[in-house]
């Protein structure tokens, strides 16, 4: 960064007011193999928000760049990023334009070979969608930390993951936070999940916006002096920008700006290339995250599925369940895409009911479950409670439509 | 690095297709001095040497050509630059070049380049990496305004050229921002409503250390220009140069009469002008070796 003295553009950190003898915080921390802090580090419980469990999380992840815009509930994340970049445990930060330079800017430092991550929350999603849709094709590693909203008019700002449903075909790394402990998890397991050669693509980690994000949960999180592996700019499916490659042309625009057979293949089997390799990513978060799904009582008949906030929510409904002597199974979906359609067939194969509540008003996980057991499984599936547009979700209500549910089908 | 990238190993040589043998042996690579500094590649030398840009699909005639391989030339190191560009006619040329190239989406070429810049920085401390923004003045003044004008307000370190061949091109000849007041093109069947926006005028409001416009009649000075830009992107801020590149079809040119419309709307109209900031007029004398005093240009 050594640029002209005096110049607008001359920003070391002395330059911003650190003394000489600075050492950046991530300079002090060891990197560790991912395996041994998802597994064997030893853990510190705290009572933490959602977005103080991002920083411990970010501060542990190794970042070299955060661009962000802010938006409620993300807000709190990343100026929370902004510290630990003034710390020196993320290298390069700013603050965007908006989501569409936002989106734009993240996919071209990770085009430059490094680790980058961005948050947002619902509009500021949809604003940039045309960005982060193209994020998959380019072959981006990009960590993403989504804290979901309403989209929709009447504007709000209150919890709703209706915007999930917008990732589910592009290509994307989708993640489902239930709590601030999956908050902490789950972002480090998506970096090194993303950035497999046989991967090579941006994640994005969900979780339900202030439920999880502005409420204190508690949160077993391992020593800050330990971080992950850096991003490896070489290791890649495709070259990073950085011309740093023989001459060739390595745009990946390819032919495919003309109307003819070949540029319709080119394009297909990139895409199919693509998917194929979101499938490829589940041993990663099998092995990251102790499976794609858990599972809780599963010889149950009665099952309830969910991701998300609903899955705290179900637990308890499945606890209340147990105390009136019901056995009530619960799949919790960690990993919308992949899609754990194996792990689900496994986990439901007795049932007969399968409930599905949600946090948004189409029901997308509903519709997931439903396009992947249809045909392979006996259970009836019903599609709700639903809430949206911020309203909670009582267990009181599971237990009804639970009760319902019973009665509908014998 | 790169350099060394480029050589083939000997068992590789006889094998590799004549352009690229002809790009390491004759390229414009190896002729530069350490920095960048000083060009030994010249436009003069046109055909001498191996351009990083030869074949390309563009409309015969077409002026904006000639000026995207003028940029090329005037690269100070072809081999550690990264290009950036968005959806228009310019990109037929610039993907074929044998220099990376972005193509984004559209508008997003000054967004991408911000992240890209200061990403590179973080990986490659001490090689500078430089990047230019190569796009049309729809895809910079219209379609992607935002972003340029906060990678100049935040004095982004990478070089935005714009293409202005004052139309979309590539979408069959509409209007853009940057269309002369009262023009009939398709979307303005009535004669373009506005002016021509002033992007000189907002470069200079925005603090832009280096800004130039031209029209490709002078090509040694193009090349000087664009390598000017270059480096004071990569030392002092961000540099725009604004080049009227026109488009022959759209507005009727006769394929032989493109560079004499360019004579003649340089006289005109658009001229020749740099706008140099204190700072990187210090570095500029610097580098280029001139007396302080001495006028730059």
């Amino acid at each position: 960064m050594a640029n002209v003295k005096g110049s607008s553009v001359c920003r070391t950190a002395v330059d911003e007011g650190k003394p000489a003898d600075w050492v950046p915080g991530g300079e002090k921390q060891t990197v560790v193999d991912p395996m041994k802090m998802f597994h064997e580090l030893p853990r510190e419980m705290q009572f933490i928000t959602g977005s103080e469990a991002a920083r411990e999380s970010m501060r542990r992840a190794n970042i070299d760049i955060a661009i962000a815009y802010p938006i409620t509930p993300q807000s709190e994340s990343m100026q929370q990023a902004g510290y630990l970049y003034d710390e020196g445990y993320i290298k390069e930060y700013y603050r965007a334009e908006e989501e569409i330079g936002t989106f734009s800017a993240i996919s071209g430092a990770s085009r430059a070979g490094v680790r980058a991550l961005t948050a947002t929350s619902g509009p500021g999603l949809m604003r940039g969608m045309e960005a982060v849709s193209s994020w998959p094709g380019a072959r981006t590693p990009i960590i993403m930390l989504n804290m979901c909203r309403v989209i929709n008019t009447p504007l709000a700002i209150q919890p709703d993951n209706i915007e999930m449903s917008f990732l589910l075909n592009t290509g994307i790394l989708l993640l489902h936070a239930e709590n601030q402990q999956d908050f902490y998890d789950y972002p480090l397991a998506a970096i090194m999940a993303s950035e497999q050669v046989d991967v090579t693509l941006p994640a994005v980690v969900s979780v339900d916006g202030f439920f999880c994000t502005h409420a204190r949960g508690p949160v077993r999180i391992t020593p800050e002096e330990y971080k992950l592996p850096p991003r490896d700019g070489w290791r890649s499916a495709v070259p990073a920008m950085d011309n740093e490659n023989p001459p060739a042309r390595i745009s990946r625009d390819a032919p495919i700006q003309k109307s003819n057979f070949i540029s319709y293949h080119m394009h297909a089997s990139w895409q199919q290339e693509v998917f194929a390799a979101v499938e490829r990513s589940a041993k990663y978060f099998d092995k990251y995250l102790g499976g794609l799904v858990e599972v809780i009582n599963p010889d149950a008949e009665d099952f309830i599925i969910a991701s998300g906030c609903a899955v705290s929510q179900a637990r308890e409904a499945v606890r209340q369940e147990g105390e009136q002597g019901r056995i009530v199974g619960l799949v919790k979906v960690k990993t919308i895409r992949p899609f754990p359609t194996t792990s689900i067939l496994n986990a439901v194969k007795n049932a007969k009911r399968i409930l599905i509540p949600e946090f948004n008003q189409a029901g997308w996980l509903h519709k997931e479950v439903c396009s992947v057991l249809y045909g392979r499984c006996n259970a009836v599936i019903k599609d709700g409670p639903r809430v949206f547009g911020g309203m909670t979700m009582p267990t009181e209500m599971i237990l009804e439509w639970l009760e319902e549910f019973r009665k509908e089908t014998k | 690095m790169s350099l060394e990238n480029l050589r083939p190993t000997p068992a590789f040589a006889d094998v590799l297709p004549i352009e690229y043998r002809d790009l390491v042996e004759h390229g414009p690579y190896t002729n530069r001095t350490g920095d960048g500094s000083k060009q030994t590649v010249k436009v003069t030398d046109m055909g001498k040497f191996k351009e990083v840009i030869e074949e390309h699909p563009m409309c015969a005639g077409c002026a904006m050509t000639l000026f995207i391989r003028l940029v090329y030339i005037g690269m100070p190191n072809p081999e550690h630059t990264i290009v950036v560009g968005t959806a228009g006619c310019g990109r037929l040329a610039i993907s074929q070049a044998s220099v990376p190239f972005i193509y984004g989406n559209y508008g997003d070429t000054n967004a991408v380049a911000s992240g890209l810049k200061r990403g590179l920085e973080v990986r490659f401390p001490n090689q500078k990496k430089d990047v230019v923004v190569k796009a049309g003045d729809g895809g910079l003044i219209d379609i992607g305004f935002q972003g340029l004008m906060h990678s100049w307000f935040r004095k982004e370190k990478f070089t935005t050229i714009m293409l202005d061949n004052e139309v979309y091109g590539n979408t069959g000849g509409q209007e853009s921002g940057m269309t002369n007041h009262g023009k009939v093109l398709k979307m303005a069947p009535r004669g373009k409503f506005g002016d021509k926006v002033d992007a000189l005028g907002l470069a200079k409001v925005a603090g832009v250390d280096y800004i130039a416009r031209l029209a490709p009649t002078n090509p040694a000075r193009v090349a000087r220009t664009v390598r000017r830009a270059i480096m004071v992107a990569r030392e002092v801020g961000h540099s725009y140069i604004q080049a009227y590149t026109s488009c022959n079809i759209e507005y009727s040119i006769p394929t032989p009469d493109v560079m004499k419309d360019a004579f003649e709307i340089e006289k005109e109209r658009y001229g020749f002008e740099e706008i140099i900031s204190p700072a990187a007029k210090a570095y500029l004398d610097e580098v280029e070796k001139k007396p302080k005093k001495k006028k730059s240009d």
